[in-house]
């Protein structure tokens, strides 16, 4: 299987992923700069968190029109798996490839702190390796995290399950304080209609070895590699 | 040359907390009577020729797809000719 991480200007979260993939996972797995228009045939394509272009205008919206986008907007028409984190999230939602935007957190700071995610759908490509109800461990470091998109979106992707993470408390219920952003219903990621393209604010890629505190976010990767 | 405007603004239906914590500011700073404040963009360009109406389709599609995101914003385009340059 082989994985494209692809690198924006201000990217930089391009070397957790890659090292989550090739040093814990043993995968084939190669950067592509954004200038590049070509996957090269990638399985699996990685759009990671970080700052695109300053997060100018609003966060994603420059790096959509990237010359690799047209090739990963090829790749997601066509099945491949595409996983956007946290800026990665952003970008795809700008691009159109997922619905809704992430606009600033509610409280309008900038969280950085492990909280509890709880899995919705495990009958994905990205969450096989999960239990649905399961309750994760995961950081994240943002300040534009906070979901937003009309009412009939929201109900469509709760009747399709496609919401896949939402915030919760340690015991798993969707408390407002477990909400860190003001994120509507809570969601922490969604994936699209055909499963194959799922966007998330918390970084599996930082918790994917004990040492760092939480492996609970290495089972989204095995997942995809099953899937393959 | 054309010079055109555009006023990027949050719609009213999306919560604005910039827009919300300036307004608390405001107040705090005794305009007591304040009822709200939204924060938005103002993006200023600057383009060869004098075709204003051509000017206008072109920011249109740009507007749209670049400087505004239709699920949380609206958008005013203003263009005017600049003489003399």
């Amino acid at each position: 299987m082989r994985w494209a991480v692809l690198q924006f200007p201000a990217s930089n979260c391009d070397q957790d992923a890659l090292h989550v993939l090739k040093k814990v996972l043993g995968q084939d797995a190669e950067y592509v700069w954004h200038k590049e228009t070509s996957l090269d045939g990638a399985d699996a394509i990685v759009l990671p968190g970080g700052f695109s272009y300053g997060d100018y205008l609003r966060c994603g919206a420059i790096a959509r029109f990237s010359p690799i986008m047209p090739a990963v907007k090829a790749a997601a028409a066509a099945g491949k798996t595409v996983l956007g984190i946290c800026n990665g999230f952003q970008i795809l939602c700008e691009a159109g490839l997922l619905p809704g935007v992430l606009v600033r957190n509610a409280s309008l700071h900038f969280r950085c702190e492990y909280l509890s995610v709880r899995v919705e759908n495990a009958a994905t490509r990205f969450t096989s390796e999960y239990r649905s109800g399961q309750v994760l461990r995961l950081p994240i470091a943002h300040g534009e995290g906070h979901y937003v998109a009309d009412d009939a979106t929201l109900d469509s992707l709760f009747a399709n399950q496609q919401v896949i993470f939402t915030y919760c408390d340690a015991q798993g219920k969707n408390t407002p304080e477990s909400n860190p952003n003001g994120s509507q219903r809570h969601i922490a990621g969604i994936c699209n209609r055909a499963g194959n393209v799922l966007g998330l604010m918390p970084h599996p890629e930082r918790a994917s070895e004990k040492i760092l505190g939480s492996d609970d976010g290495l089972a989204l990767f095995t997942s995809i590699l099953k899937s393959i | 040359m054309i010079r055109a405007q555009v006023i990027v603004r949050p719609r009213q239906s999306i919560f604005d907390p910039q827009g919300d914590a300036v307004c608390r500011a405001i107040q705090q700073l005794g305009v007591a009577n304040l009822k709200q404040a939204h924060v938005g963009k103002c993006i200023e360009l600057e383009l060869d020729g004098d075709d204003v109406e051509q000017a206008r389709a072109q920011l249109e599609t740009i507007c749209r797809d670049l400087l505004s995101n239709p699920v949380i914003e609206d958008y005013v385009l203003t263009l005017s000719p600049a003489n003399g340059k």
